[in-house]
């Protein structure tokens, strides 16, 4: 370039040469040129030299305002070992590739929520270079969001301001991120309290219920008046965290509230304490319909459902219109039921034990109305005691015995127990009764699954290969196992993954599947192992 | 040197994958369940059996320490390249402690290699030996002289385009369509000047390429004409530019600077493709000379190429440079080791001096769109609804190419920054800057942004 000789054209000639070449020669005469010259190669050659020029001279432009830096992680590194496995992990989002059945390999994003949890609780800090792919794969997967957000921190959320397809970060993070002031300082507390949005409010509310539940209550009663109603619904609702008998007073009120809404809630609270007056109003209500019939050799109940729902009732939370199909009174009794305390029952039905009462045949068929109030209760209240009796024992569940709810109830019931009372029941359920049924009672257990969970699994799954089915058939609780079992059960597998003779009434190829299967399962079980030990003890 | 400790990243065996599928698919292999007999040599292999859907399983090997980039066998019937199993296995040995233990190689494996390192002795035996002149000296100079006619033909065809573009004026083009500089650029491919093609088809879309095309139409045809004429009188320049417009005119050459041994350092690797072919730029850094050099590689349709050095490693190798003023191609001579982790950086230069070092290579080849350059203490900062990369001690800035805006290494590199000055790789041109690879301020691993 230095060897061509050019003489520098003045400023501007730039925009003269933009718009001749524009408009044409033939209508504009470029600048520069000597006559006689041809114009179009004139222009072209003096375009040549001040694109040249022009780049040549390109300068930075003036910075924009920088962002706030990211507040700063103080949690440690993730070891190398477990930074290249969730890298890996976070390949293997859909939309990148393959498809189709799923063959003998695990699959990997069923493994991310569990090795979040892990992470988590191990307090690792995310590598921050894969928070995009992080907050992505939370994108596509709202249940994975709340684990998926703790592990990513505070720079996810400085991410999520600048990037509109991360919104959703700020939202599902309480105040968006923002911290909560020091909740020992009064002044910065009241501040927040009346002047936050309503996130941040609400994350305030349950930051200090978390530490000092009386003073949270104190704080929400300064402003209650004043709110509005569906803000007084979430706030009323924080207290559900540590609810104790302190709570009383200020419930009781809330049952006078304007909204429907709020006083069904301060009911419900107030119901799941025992000693509350609310509670003793009602024991006094369903008393009076449950009795013991003495008139007959056997004993039994009998049931007088409420022949109207009076403004007392209303005022502590039963709700008086019934859902379209059913009738009014056993849908009242049902509420006065479940808000009772359990223990009431003892008394009132002649000093006999749970299981006693459960026992009793009850009159008229209203049996299946009073267990499934009595479940409700066992629910709300957290009886253990009670919902160990309407489970019934998992060997004859369907018999027509105490305990014959819904599979959703059950799951429900299994939940306050403990959680090895818990795996042993379903492992009976599913030793009795196979695996069809199981799924939705395997969601409660505790992961990895107790040992003879997991063993009357693998048992009942091996059991229906024999039957001869196709796997497909248990997916469901296959790929619960993959990710619930325990990683040092692979071992027992081994003997499953041979491809079995075909026998008559098998369905064809069923073999070669439940080995694929099998495979899978031991694979994903190995990986998860080396996923943990990677991650170090928790 | 011996291959025990030395682990390459999950990232960098990823990289190795020709498509998004084989990521997947090898992500899925990397893990202990359907290995067995994995291990690996001291010279640089790694073996193993891995069990497919059939009874046998598939016999894979990998030789890491090729001195053309990773070399893979597998028994498996995929025409991917590497396949699944090959990306499988390297992630094991790359990821679990001891799931591949060092040992002596089986049979079927030590076979392979053998046969391998035999054809490369073999290879470098003759290349020592031949002699790089052609059988018939005198034929070769007619066919390049053949050739030399006909791209003068084309060049002077092109010319007239040009002319008559710019006198019908350049509102025209936006009607023109993208037809007319289609048929041109299948013209300049039977004049045997890929170069002139390739620009005469970028013409073509530029009327749709937004606001502003008139400006950019101006440039690019300028350029041509420029080059166009460079062509027609290089009889004239210095002997550097001649190869430089001969190499943008896109005649073969063949790099004839002396070999340079170095350390280099894998500054980036990315692929670009067309219907047609797929581009691997790989950059290298010296770490003892300062120099940076551009590798390319290319693959047919759908095929990756094959040279594949995973960003991060550094080689020590001995490359040697294309001819032309300015070149920074260079090619992959002798290679004294396999590539191994290295925590040397690149050194960086403020925003600045960056732009200084662009508009100086344009003095060597104007036709040149963008030159490698590590920035350093550089802020991400979003600028309206593009972004740019800020000086962290003054106030100036280098905006991004609206292509770097769209790619989710975007985000990596806003996340790896976090609002903190951070050191970035990358091509700076007229159209901004496109980031590579970036790595945090203190010690951490550089991120590729590719």
């Amino acid at each position: 370039m230095n060897s061509t000789p050019a003489p520098a054209p003045p400023a501007g000639d730039w925009e003269e040469l933009v718009t001749a070449a524009l408009l044409g020669t033939d209508r504009r005469t470029p600048p520069g040129c000597a006559p006689g010259q041809d114009a179009p190669v004139a222009l072209l050659d003096a375009a040549a030299v001040e694109t040249v020029r022009r780049r040549a001279g390109l300068t930075p432009t003036r910075a924009a305002e920088r962002p706030e830096p990211a507040a700063p992680d103080a949690r440690p590194a993730l070891p190398a070992a477990a930074a290249r496995r969730l890298a890996m992990l976070l390949t293997d989002r859909p939309g990148t590739g393959g498809g189709g059945r799923r063959g003998t390999s695990p699959d990997l994003m069923e493994l991310l929520p569990q090795w979040l949890t892990a992470a988590n609780a191990r307090g690792f800090a995310a590598p921050v270079q894969a928070l995009p792919a992080l907050l992505d794969a939370a994108r596509g997967r709202t249940d994975l969001r709340p684990a998926a957000l703790e592990f990513a921190g505070p720079r996810a959320l400085w991410l999520a301001r600048l990037n509109p397809d991360w919104r959703f970060a700020l939202r599902a993070t309480p105040g968006g991120g923002t911290a909560l002031p020091d909740l020992d300082a009064p002044d910065q507390v009241q501040l927040l309290w009346q002047e936050g949005l309503f996130a941040e409010r609400v994350a305030l509310l349950a930051a200090i219920r978390a530490h000092r539940p009386p003073a949270a209550r104190e704080l929400l009663v300064t402003t209650w008046a004043t709110e509005r109603a569906e803000d007084r619904l979430m706030f009323l609702d924080s207290l559900r965290m540590r609810l104790s008998a302190e709570d009383e007073p200020f419930l009781e009120q809330a049952l006078a509230d304007r909204s429907r809404n709020v006083r069904a809630t301060a009911a419900e609270l107030l119901s799941a304490l025992p000693d509350s007056a609310l509670a003793a109003r009602m024991a006094v209500r369903a008393s009076a319909c449950v009795a013991v019939d003495r008139t007959r050799e056997e004993p039994g109940l009998v049931v007088e459902a409420p022949h109207e729902c009076d403004s007392g009732m209303e005022r502590d939370g039963v709700v008086a219109k019934a859902p379209a199909g059913r009738g009014e009174r056993s849908w009242w009794l049902g509420q006065l039921v479940e808000a009772t305390p359990l223990g009431t029952w003892e008394r009132r039905l002649g000093g006999r034990t749970p299981a006693e009462i459960v026992a009793l045949p009850v009159a008229d068929d209203w049996r299946s109305e009073l267990h499934a109030a009595w479940c409700r209760a066992a629910v709300r209240q957290r009886n253990a005691e009670w919902a160990r009796v309407l489970l019934g024992t998992p060997s004859a569940p369907e018999a027509g015995g105490p305990g014959a709810v819904s599979l959703a109830e059950r799951a429900k019931l299994l939940s306050t127990l403990g959680g090895g009372e818990r795996a042993d029941w379903v492992a009976g359920f599913i030793a009795a009764q196979g695996l069809s049924e199981a799924f939705q009672l395997l969601g409660v257990c505790a992961v990895p699954w107790a040992a003879p969970l997991g063993r009357a699994v693998v048992d009942a799954l091996n059991i229906a290969r024999d039957a001869g089915s196709y796997p497909w058939s248990f997916s469901g609780v296959m790929g619960l196992a993959e990710r619930c079992l325990d990683p040092g059960e692979a071992g027992r597998l081994d003997g499953l993954l041979a491809v079995p003779d075909e026998t008559e009434d098998a369905a064809p190829g069923a073999g070669g599947y439940w080995a694929e299967a099998f495979q899978r399962l031991v694979t994903t079980l190995r990986l998860r192992a080396a996923m943990t030990e990677e991650l170090g003890a928790p | 040197m011996t291959q025990q400790g030395v682990r390459w990243t999950a990232d960098q065996v990823l990289a190795l994958a020709p498509d998004a599928a084989s990521r997947k698919a090898g992500s899925k292999l990397g893990a202990a369940g359907p290995w067995s007999e994995a291990g690996s040599s001291d010279e640089g292999t790694v073996w193993g059996l891995c069990k497919g859907s059939g009874s046998k399983p598939y016999q894979t090997v990998v030789d890491i320490a090729d001195t053309a980039g990773p070399a893979y066998k597998c028994s498996c019937p995929s025409r991917k390249f590497p396949c699944k199993h090959a990306l499988g296995l390297l992630l094991l040995w790359a990821g679990e402690d001891g799931a591949v233990p060092s040992g002596q190689a089986p049979g079927w494996a030590e076979e392979w290699l053998a046969g391998r390192r035999k054809r490369t002795e073999e290879k470098r035996a003759a290349g020592a030996s031949a002699s790089p002149a052609a059988a018939d000296p005198e034929a070769a100079r007619r066919r390049a002289e053949r050739r030399a006619e006909r791209i003068t033909a084309g060049a002077g065809e092109l010319e007239q385009r040009l002319t008559d573009l710019l006198r019908a004026g350049l509102a025209s083009a936006e009607q023109a369509g993208y037809g007319l500089w289609e048929e041109t650029a299948a013209r300049m491919v039977d004049a045997q000047a890929p170069g002139l093609a390739a620009r005469a088809r970028e013409l073509g879309a530029i009327p749709s390429s937004g606001p502003g095309w008139p400006v950019r139409l101006l440039e690019e045809s300028a350029l041509l004409h420029l080059l166009d004429q460079a062509w027609l009188r290089r009889e004239h320049l210095p002997d550097d530019l001649a190869a430089t417009v001969r190499s943008r005119i896109g005649l073969p050459s063949s790099p004839d600077g002396p070999p340079l041994r170095d350390h280099w350092l894998v500054l980036a690797q990315y692929d670009t493709t067309d219907p047609k072919l797929t581009t691997r730029r790989i950059w290298l850094h010296g770490t003892d000379s300062g120099r940076t050099s551009l590798l390319l590689s290319y693959g047919a349709a759908g095929r990756a190429p094959e040279l594949a050095l995973p960003m991060g490693l550094a080689l020590d190798a001995e490359v040697s440079a294309f001819p032309g003023a300015g070149q920074l191609r260079a090619a992959l001579g002798e290679q004294f080791a396999a590539p191994s982790p290295t925590t040397a950086r690149p050194q960086g230069v403020p925003t600045a001096q960056a732009a200084v070092h662009y508009g100086e290579a344009l003095r060597h080849d104007p036709w040149l769109d963008s030159v490698p350059v590590t920035l350093d203490r550089v802020v991400p900062t979003p600028d309206g609804d593009s972004w740019q990369l800020a000086d962290a001690d003054t106030d100036l800035a280098l905006p991004l190419t609206p292509t770097a805006r769209s790619r989710p290494g975007l985000w990596r590199l806003v996340a790896l920054s976090g609002g903190a000055p951070v050191k970035v790789f990358g091509e700076l041109g007229h159209r901004g800057f496109t980031p590579l690879t970036a790595w945090p301020e203190g010690a951490g691993e550089p991120v590729s942004l590719c």
